[in-house]
């Protein structure tokens, strides 16, 4: 798996600089700086990321959490301008390297957006349409991995019947929950979510924290939220960004109860942001 | 005056202009539809047309038109369809894709007849072809291709770009997403773009003057060689379109029938026109529904 994220086999050549990373450690990110042009939108942060558990990005807007949350699976590349320094670490590579595969990158490593985007598809081809491309073709194969993620991500029962049909006549919140679908089916090992329910109601929102939390036992899952009772609700660690910085990043529970910085606790208390 | 009465005012205007352009529409509709539609009739449209006589048909220009049509969208759909793929995707913004662009603008303003004029030279003279379909379709491409790049440019750019982040955010390459989500998403945009663009090549005759030229071969039907003289299919005999047919009577006509043969044959082109537009829009609605899996 980790050559096949190269494009060429030059894995002395990044490897070099890689730190071993400890077992339960998925990314590790060193000294990472994003640029939009001039402007710096993340200022040299450096944080480990678990395995099989939830972080929470939080801080308020502009301060760089999506930035950095879409450098993860290189998603800035499509901005013209953005560039990254420093290093993120996975599976020993540091994958800002123009050496990397992206493309393979980001069958590992999963997005779901903040707005639902579901292709404008039947149901079932939104979730096969990469498996198609990335080489499973047999359809017994697809209509099994069609039903296990979405009976993963809560839909099966709502949309069974109906598989075929568009996956716009869905609510917004069977929406997203597809669109959680579809990023499971390519079974990733690192789910990004950006904002996932902040466009849906309370219950497709409750609906998606559950999942959120069940998915973790497959699934490395880091979340930006501006929803503070969802950051306390669904996860291990936190992390406060503010102003491109790296506040404080410590176990949720910390520092929702006893943050050891002011700022952290001011913008938890909601005094700005 | 208050807003309330400005308010009234304006709607009243936007209404007035909406009666102007309607009546000016189907006034000259049915001006064309009266007059030609008399003239109209099987052997009318299935006889050739005569230099001398009354009575003639436009059997042939008819074929013609429909065949220098497809020619001319065989040639300019993948081109245009490219061009704005490439404006949309892989340009990067700069000096030289604001150059590109300014240069197709001007390209699609350009007025027929110097395109005519170009095609002259380029594919009548310069390639020694002499008047053939093939030139007529050549110059036709001339002003049809910058439309087209600029339609489907629009038109991709004009889809969400969530669709774009989630494809490629499931790792999928960025032509497999141009060529799966992005195209069937701009489909409708393109379609309406390219009926537009065959509706001026239709009706088109100042380009085809001198591409095409003013005449037209004795045709065989069921002669379907390409390569032969008398075969209609054949690209490199000279055609005279329905539109360059119209302006040719009138100006330089022996018949006596001259008003008959031109008021029939501006009916069927406009009949013509219609009905392709009608039934590429139905087509292009049944496609979008077959990728889009909506009733």
């Amino acid at each position: 798996m980790v050559t096949a994220l190269l494009d060429k086999e030059s894995t002395e050549q990044i490897s070099q600089t890689a730190v071993p990373l400890k077992m339960d450690n998925i990314l590790k990110v060193n000294n990472l700086e994003i640029f939009y042009g001039e402007k710096r939108a993340v200022n040299g942060i450096s944080m480990d990321i678990e395995k099989n558990s939830v972080t929470a990005l939080i801080g308020p807007s502009g301060c760089g959490k999506s930035t950095f949350l879409r450098s993860i699976n290189r998603m800035n590349d499509l901005i013209p301008g953005a560039r990254a320094e420093g290093e993120i670490i996975y599976e020993d590579l540091n994958i800002l390297s123009e050496q990397i595969n992206v493309v393979a990158l980001r069958k590992e490593i999963g997005m779901v957006f903040q707005k639902p985007n579901p292709f404008p598809k039947s149901i079932y081809e939104n979730i096969t349409h990469a498996l198609k491309f990335s080489g499973t073709k047999k359809k017994s194969i697809l209509d099994d991995i069609v039903q296990e993620s979405l009976e993963k991500a809560a839909l099966w029962e709502e949309v069974k019947d109906r598989i075929h049909k568009s996956a716009l006549s869905l609510s917004g919140g069977q929406q997203q929950r597809l669109c959680i679908a579809r990023t499971i089916a390519m079974k990733p090992t690192v789910m990004l979510l950006d904002e996932p329910s902040s466009a849906l109601d309370p219950i497709s929102n409750a609906k998606v924290e559950e999942l959120i939390v069940e998915l973790k036992k497959d699934y490395s899952i880091i979340i930006v939220t501006h929803n503070m009772q969802q950051a306390s609700r669904i996860s291990d660690k936190t992390a406060f960004f503010l102003n491109g910085d790296l506040v404080e990043y410590d176990f949720t529970g910390k520092i929702f109860t006893n943050p050891s910085v002011k700022k952290t606790e001011e913008y938890i208390s909601g005094r700005f942001g | 005056m208050n807003s309330k009465t400005a308010d009234r005012l304006a709607t009243g205007v936007f209404v007035a202009i909406a009666i102007i352009i309607i009546s000016i529409l189907v006034g000259l509709f049915s001006f064309i539809l009266v007059n030609g539609f008399k003239h109209i009739s099987f052997e009318f449209l299935t006889t050739p047309s005569s230099n001398v006589m009354a009575g003639g048909g436009i059997r042939d220009q008819l074929f013609n038109s429909f065949y220098v049509l497809f020619i001319t969208m065989l040639i300019t759909v993948p081109l245009g369809l490219g061009g704005g793929i490439y404006m949309a995707e892989y340009a990067k913004p700069g000096k030289v894709t604001d150059i590109i662009r300014s240069c197709i603008e001007v390209l699609a303003s350009l007025p027929s007849i110097v395109i005519g004029m170009f095609g002259l030279l380029m594919f009548v003279n310069l390639t020694g072809w002499g008047y053939t379909i093939l030139g007529g379709a050549l110059a036709l491409t001339v002003f049809n291709l910058p439309v087209l790049v600029r339609v489907s440019e629009d038109a991709i750019r004009a889809v969400p770009r969530d669709l774009k982040e989630a494809s490629l955010a499931l790792g999928i390459t960025h032509w497999h997403t141009i060529k799966t989500i992005i195209i069937p998403s701009a489909f409708p945009s393109i379609l309406t773009g390219a009926i537009l663009a065959a509706g001026r090549v239709f009706g088109e005759a100042a380009a085809l003057l001198f591409t095409a030229g003013l005449s037209t071969p004795r045709l065989d039907y069921t002669n379907w060689n390409p390569f032969s003289e008398q075969s209609p299919l054949n690209i490199f005999r000279p055609a005279e379109t329905l539109a360059v047919h119209i302006w040719s009577v009138n100006t330089q006509g022996l018949i006596p029938d001259v008003e008959e043969v031109s008021n029939g044959s501006a009916a069927v082109l406009v009949i013509s026109v219609l009905i392709c537009n009608l039934l590429a829009r139905w087509i292009g609605s049944m496609i979008h529904k077959k990728i889009t899996a909506t009733k």
